[in-house]
């Protein structure tokens, strides 16, 4: 989905299913490798020679051949440049085919004809059956499933990062085709859209047995989700492929240095001529006795002219053609200590950290800014019961006997066997809370009864006592499987009933209403009947919402009751309010019967719906509170921490929800209740996003003028540049900025302003934003703070972020191995970032550092000797040391082998050798005969002291007189490295990552299986339409681009 | 979920356990060591630095005193044979030059005679590469491959040995030395062998082999400005005459500069100069055929003893001496800076 590339460039494209003799359509091999055996030579010489290096020695070993300007003999060049060519080569070879060809055979499938399949070889056109928990190979249309009228669950996370469950469903005709011999006649055609990075929006029409069936986004399953809750499904592929290969990123160290050096090459060539040209003319000509110019060469100006190229090849040490072998040599030494390293082993999931990519280690030193995912990176995506509030009092703490607070795994978790139906992996720490409901306290009763009551999660009984729950939410499952383990187990459901064993009791609840779920209700309520015949209603919401429709009896309750919610709030949880309410039969009746006037008006149902429920969901009595827990992943607060010490700034990027992202913010720290303010911007549109962008620099801007720093404000002020005064912000700032309110903001003309409020932030955190905006964050960052910026994400919905960042880092070791194999580097844990960043791009930085510089100096110290000498050997390009072998000298030299280089020297200098090659090898003898004088040791000696002195007191006096950051740095650390504690604030932790619609999903009926049922009468009722409501609803909070496709959908229904 | 296996990548199975190894390499914990320059190290380091320096270099210097060193630019003193050597018709008429001089005290030790040559440029690159060291070597190879262009072949085709522009301009002049003694004239006995490196006497210069030089040289003609052929350098020792001649090794060892001197002879330390050259008059009586007038050269006979530092050349010494005196000047410096608490 992911603008893969097609064949067809067509507007819309027609396929029929099963149909192998149609137009050839792509495989869905994802073809990422650049290379194949034939044509690897041409196009990899091709590609190194777009080399500067390259060509230049390629050029020089042309210039070489010519004798009269040849100044070294020509394997001078050719040996280092067959050598640079030959490793780059493998190096190229083998990354191309280790990354490129592992994905194509990663995952089999079964297919229609029930032929075990890879994924490779899915085209389009073929029918896909896939199971439970098995990832979408290609984006299908649904065409069945195991669940009633087609539905089919699936995960997106992948894909927007939206940890909900969502609904789809297949059309009508098509969801009969339960097996493979109806399958196997399935001969519609399907006209769809073209490929497009929308994932919220798809149009099309199916054209089967002379009938026209619209298509939408409901009846998609795209690549990347994950089937869930649904045992099997068919689907036929619409689009194959994938995604674009690896972008290749530039390479810094290569991409600036030429000019200068080339210039600089060129300056010593052009003066060494005009000094040839000189001399020949005063002191050549007079020489010629012993040494006549050569056969054409006629004047002093074209000798000055041949010996400039002369120059040019006896200068080319200068040109650092085995700087990039070298370099090339030691990142990989880096990024093998990046796979050793064992603090970044994670021995649960049994996975190293791996460098993907080798060019871009001492890039990690350099980073500035971090984009982060938010679910799989930094949280787990699991969601625990942790605490709660019942009647004033607060459980969950875990303590020891005494009661006093107790560190985790000093205590036991509390022990439910004596309920037979608990969840052997639901851990609670605190035993009082059991303790309460064994001893019958009402309220705790009362609180766990509308948990186990108040919900739309589906249960299914595969053997007798074995439940397991679809939660279309992780709250939720973790909400029921907690009131399950106390003794609240809630065993199935009818669209009219409810049955709950309540401490071994079976208890039917007679369903009378779901008031559904919705972003601005931020509540849900049940209205249920007990045998014993009263109505009640359970509610459960936010609790700024909830608090504000309680009984005013409930004062006192209330208060203990928001402190606990403070301090749960304080320590990241998330939170809900719970309460109920009895109804009178009279009153209900009379609601009830307004309710189903209101669902049946044709138009302003919301809005009457909204109002009803509004006004039965009052004078609430409170229960209490629970607090879950949205689990980080190990160590992720005090890595934000560190790496904000560093000076990092982290963004979170996250396609779930604002309340979701911001809880998480809180509890990972990167939001403190120290920081001044957290801008929020909603706006929808242009105009209300500007004002807020603005409106949150004048506030920033006023505070640091009130804090007193005035001068320092006018003095930037004055530099006319407004990113300089809101870097001088005093105090700490975090913006929350909204997918939709994103959108507009990182249109052409506000795009700066966004980037400069969000860089004088402390954090930023965007949420509900899709893979593309993740993408468009990161270059916008990109293209105008010109530092170094790292992407890491988990799943396919960051791919796009990590492709984009400078850096990209993968999480594996989890489901999905898409960000994996985009990505630069992978590990398993967000908290290995901190030494993957502090400790190895640091030292990298550091090494490489070191390493250009010698290598530099030992490059300009070889060449500048040529260069001097020139003014003694008239300009004639005569080499003033025997280079016979530098180059590849170097090479062994560079690469830390002393050993190996004093044995090719030895070699060398043998006279073996010279009789072999008398005419290259004439230096034989030199190095005995010279080394054997005390004076050029005693010149090595006092070289030494004086290349050595100068440094030793710079560096002595600088550490006293100058002392560097770091130095400072270390003294101050400690101070800064305090722990930020919170203070508890009026703040919701409400984070709910729910979906609207599923209450109606359940009081259809739609969902459960008929055999369980027994309602056949039951799924005729009219009130049907649950499915266009919630893409609706969906619509209308995401975006509004369904409504072409939603009115199509409606026709079909009619 | 079964396909959730084949994500495990595959190593999995083939290793064991993925945990890397716990090596002080692999975890980058090999010792290490980073100097702390503390006041005293560095103050003792400068110090004994300076120290070190001083005294090797007023050893150097001292001993460089030691050296006498006597040069005579003969081709201003003979300036007859300079002006006649310009010009190259006259290639073939002899000319003898003496120049005199006196030793005012004694050269005791090895006595060594070098020629020198001024602004004569055996660097240029076209002059250092003019040569066939396989041809050296007595092999028998086509110099027209070589680089010795256009001294390779006489026009008749006939090539040269040695060919190149560095065997041609050999020098060739023949410098003796004579001591006048209580008015009877001594002739110094010189040593014409035993000059060059070992290396270049038996690794990089050897005859063509045949049953006498002069047929092994058969076919060959001399290089044009030499009068007579390679075979005859030496006529007297077998040892050392074709291309093992050790005036003709040490001729094409070129000179890293154009100002440079040759060793020549060596005295032979025998009946009156056993112990060296004693004070004294003395005479060179040089054959003059090499011209150098041409060119602006100029051309110096050298006599001079040897220490274990080598000749007479002052420079090291004196940077030495420079040296450490810096290094013990900032060390001083420094020294000061703390006590009077500039420095911590």
């Amino acid at each position: 989905m992911f603008c893969a590339p097609y064949a067809r460039p067509s507007s819309t494209r027609l396929l029929s299913a099963l149909d192998p003799s149609g137009p050839q359509l792509p495989s869905n091999c994802i073809k990422t490798s650049k290379y194949n055996i034939v044509t690897f030579l041409p196009v990899n010489l091709f590609e190194q020679f777009q080399e500067v290096a390259n060509t230049y020695f390629l050029f020089l070993l042309i210039l070489q051949l010519i004798p009269q300007i040849s100044s070294l003999s020509w394997f001078t060049t050719i040996v280092p440049l067959v050598l640079v060519l030959t490793i780059t080569a493998v190096k190229d070879a083998t990354d191309d085919y280790r990354c490129c060809w592992l994905p194509c055979d990663a995952a089999p499938l079964s297919l229609c004809s029930l032929r075990q399949e890879q994924w490779m070889n899915v085209r389009v056109g073929d029918i896909i059956k896939l199971e439970n928990n098995q990832f979408v190979a290609a984006d299908l249309l649904l065409l069945s499933s195991s669940e009633p009228h087609g539905l089919c669950y699936i995960e997106t996370a992948e894909l927007d990062g939206e940890t909900n469950m969502k609904v789809r469903q297949a059309i009508p005709v098509t969801s009969e085709l339960g097996d493979t011999s109806k399958l196997a006649l399935f001969d519609g055609e399907v006209i769809c859209e073209p490929p497009n990075n929308k994932l919220d929006k798809f149009g099309g029409t199916l054209y089967w047995k002379e009938n026209k069936y619209p298509l939408s986004n409901q009846n998609m399953l795209l690549r990347g989700c994950v089937l869930r809750n649904t045992e099997w499904c068919f689907g036929l592929v619409i689009f194959a492929g994938g995604l674009g290969r690896p972008a290749t990123r530039p390479d810094q160290i290569q991409a600036d240095e030429h000019r200068p050096i080339f210039g600089f090459l060129v300056c010593m060539g052009v003066i060494l001529a005009i000094g040839n040209a000189i001399w020949e003319h005063e002191v050549g000509v007079c020489f010629q006795i012993y040494l006549p110019w050569d056969e054409g060469v006629h004047s002093a100006f074209f000798s000055g002219f041949l010996s400039f190229w002369s120059y040019i090849i006896i200068l080319n040490t200068v040109v650092p053609i085995s700087l990039y072998v070298s370099v090339e040599v030691i990142r990989l030494g880096h990024s093998y200590f990046i796979n050793w390293d064992k603090k970044m082993y994670c021995a649960k999931r049994r996975t190293p950290a791996e460098a993907r990519t080798t060019t871009l280690n001492e890039e990690l030193g350099q980073v500035e800014y971090i984009f982060s995912d938010k679910t799989g990176t930094l949280t787990q995506n699991i969601m625990v019961f942790s605490k709660c509030s019942v009647n004033g009092h607060s459980y969950g703490d875990v303590q020891d006997v005494l009661g006093h607070k107790a560190e985790l795994g000093e205590v036991r978790p509390v022990d439910f066997s004596f309920n037979p139906l608990a969840d052997p992996r639901f851990q609670f720490w605190d035993p009082s809370l059991l303790e309460a409901v064994k001893l019958g306290d009402p309220h705790v009763h009362e609180f766990f009864r509308l948990l186990s009551l108040c919900h739309t999660v589906m249960s299914e009984e595969k053997s007798e006592g074995e439940l397991f729950y679809k939660a279309q939410s992780p709250d939720e499952g973790a909400l029921v499987t907690a009131a399950r383990n106390f003794g609240f187990v809630f065993r199935s459901r009818t669209p009219k009933t409810i049955t709950v064993h309540e401490l071994g009791r079976a208890i039917t609840y007679q369903l009378l209403a779901i008031l559904d779920f919705n972003n601005i209700r931020k509540r849900m309520s049940v209205i249920v009947r007990s045998p014993e015949g009263k109505i009640r209603l359970y509610c459960k919401g936010a609790d700024t919402i909830l608090l504000e429709r309680l009984h005013p009896t409930n004062q006192d309750l209330t208060n203990v009751t928001t402190d606990h919610l403070n301090e749960y709030a304080g320590e990241g949880l998330r939170t809900l309010v719970l309460a109920y309410k009895d109804l009178e039969e009279s009153y209900y009746e009379d609601w009830s019967e307004r309710l189903h006037r209101a669902s049946g008006a044709p138009e302003a149902r919301e809005d009457r719906l909204a109002r009803l429920y509004d006004e039965v969901e009052h004078d609430m009595m409170l229960l209490g509170a629970t607090a879950i827990e949205d689990k980080l992943q190990q160590g992720v607060p005090e890595t934000i921490a560190i790496l904000t010490l560093a000076n990092i700034k982290i963004w979170v990027l996250t396609g779930d929800k604002q309340e979701t992202a911001v809880n998480i913010g809180y509890s990972c720290k990167m939001l403190t209740d120290d920081m001044t303010e957290v801008f929020v911007i909603t706006g929808h549109t242009v105009l209300e996003v500007r004002e807020e962008l603005r409106k949150a620099r004048e506030k920033m801007m006023d505070a640091s003028r009130s804090m007193g720093n005035g001068f320092s404000y006018q003095e930037k002020l004055s530099s006319t540049k407004l990113t300089s005064v809101l870097e001088a912000i005093a105090g700490e700032y975090a913006l929350v900025i909204n997918g939709h309110s994103l959108a507009h903001a990182l249109e052409a003309d506000m795009e700066v302003e966004f980037l400069e409020t969000a860089c004088a932030c402390k954090a930023v955190i965007c949420c509900r934003v899709t893979p593309l905006q993740k993408a468009q964050v990161v270059e916008l960052v990109k293209k105008y703070k010109k530092a170094v910026t790292l992407a890491i994400g988990d799943g396919a919905n960051d791919v796009s972020m990590i492709k984009t960042a400078h850096i990209g880092v993968g999480i594996s070791g989890q489901e999905g191995i898409q960000a994996v194999l985009a990505s630069d580097y992978s590990f398993s844990q967000f908290k290995f970032l901190q030494r993957l960043l502090l400790v190895h791009g640091r030292w990298s930085y550091l090494r490489m550092c070191k390493f250009l510089c010698y290598f530099f100096y030992k490059n300009f110290a070889f060449t500048m000797v040529h260069f001097w000498f020139g003014f003694f050997c008239g300009f004639s390009a005569q080499i003033g040391l025997d280079t016979g072998f530098w180059t590849a000298i170097n090479h062994f030299f560079i690469w830390g082998s002393l050993a190996a280089y004093f044995a090719i020297l030895f070699a060398m200098h043998s006279d073996g050798l010279f009789q072999m090659f008398p005419n290259q090898f004439r230096f034989v003898g030199n190095a005995q005969n010279t080394l054997a004088q005390p004076t050029v040791w005693l010149t090595i000696a006092l070289t030494t002291v004086v290349c050595v002195m100068p440094v030793v007191a710079f560096r002595f006096l600088k550490l006293d007189l100058k002392p560097e950051l770091s130095d400072t740095k270390q003294k101050t650390q400690h101070r800064c490295m305090r722990r930020v504690g919170r203070v508890g604030s009026r703040r919701s932790g409400y984070a709910f990552s729910h979906q609207e619609g599923f209450g109606e999903l359940i009081m259809s009926g739609k969902n459960m299986r008929l055999s369980s049922l027994a309602l056949s009468g039951f799924a005729a009722r009219p009130s049907a339409s649950w499915i266009e409501t919630l893409r609706k609803k969906k619509g209308g909070e995401g975006s509004t681009a369904c409504s072409p496709s939603g009115a199509a959908d409606k026709t079909l229904k009619v | 979920m079964k396909n959730k296996k084949s994500f495990a990548p595959q190593e999995a199975e083939a290793r064991p356990s993925r945990c890397p190894d716990n090596s002080a390499f692999k975890q980058q914990r090999l010792p290490a060591w980073k100097p702390q320059l503390t006041i005293a190290t560095v103050l003792s380091t400068f110090f004994l630095t300076g120290a070190f320096c001083l005294s090797v270099g007023i050893c150097l210097i001292l001993s460089a005193n030691s050296v006498r060193e006597i040069q005579i630019n003969y081709s201003d003193k003979c300036s007859d044979c300079s002006k006649l050597r310009e010009n190259s018709y006259n290639w073939n008429i002899e000319c003898l030059c003496s120049v005199d001089f006196k030793l005012k005290e004694d050269m005791l030790g090895d006595v060594f005679m070098y020629y020198g040559l001024q602004n004569f440029y055996q660097n240029h690159r076209r002059y250092v590469i003019s040569r066939s060291d396989a041809q050296l070597l007595g092999r028998d190879v086509n110099v027209q491959r070589s680089y010795c262009a256009p001294f390779t072949t006489y026009n008749n085709g006939t090539p040269m040995a040695p060919c190149g522009a560095i065997a041609n301009s050999m020098f060739n002049d023949t410098i003796d030395l004579f001591y006048n003694f209580n008015s009877s004239v001594i002739q110094v006995p010189l040593l014409k062998t035993g000059n060059s490196w070992w290396t270049d006497k038996n690794v990089k210069f050897r005859n063509p082999q045949s049953h006498n030089l002069s047929s092994a040289f058969a076919g060959t003609a001399r290089p044009p400005y030499w009068q007579k052929p390679v075979y005859l350098l030496d006529e007297e020792d077998e040892r050392n005459n074709g291309y093992i001649n050790d005036d003709f090794i040490i001729w094409m060892r070129v000179s890293a500069f154009a100002t440079f001197r040759n060793l020549y002879r060596r005295i032979s330390r025998k009946r009156h100069f056993a112990d060296g050259l004693p004070a004294g008059n003395y005479t060179f009586h040089i054959s003059y055929n090499f011209p150098v007038t041409k060119f602006k050269g100029k051309k110096y006979v050298i006599l001079s003893t040897m220490v274990w530092s080598g000749g007479s050349n002052p420079f090291l010494g004196i940077a030495y001496v420079v040296c450490g005196a810096a290094a013990t000047l900032t060390g001083a410096e420094t020294e000061v800076r703390v006590l009077t608490g500039v420095l911590p």
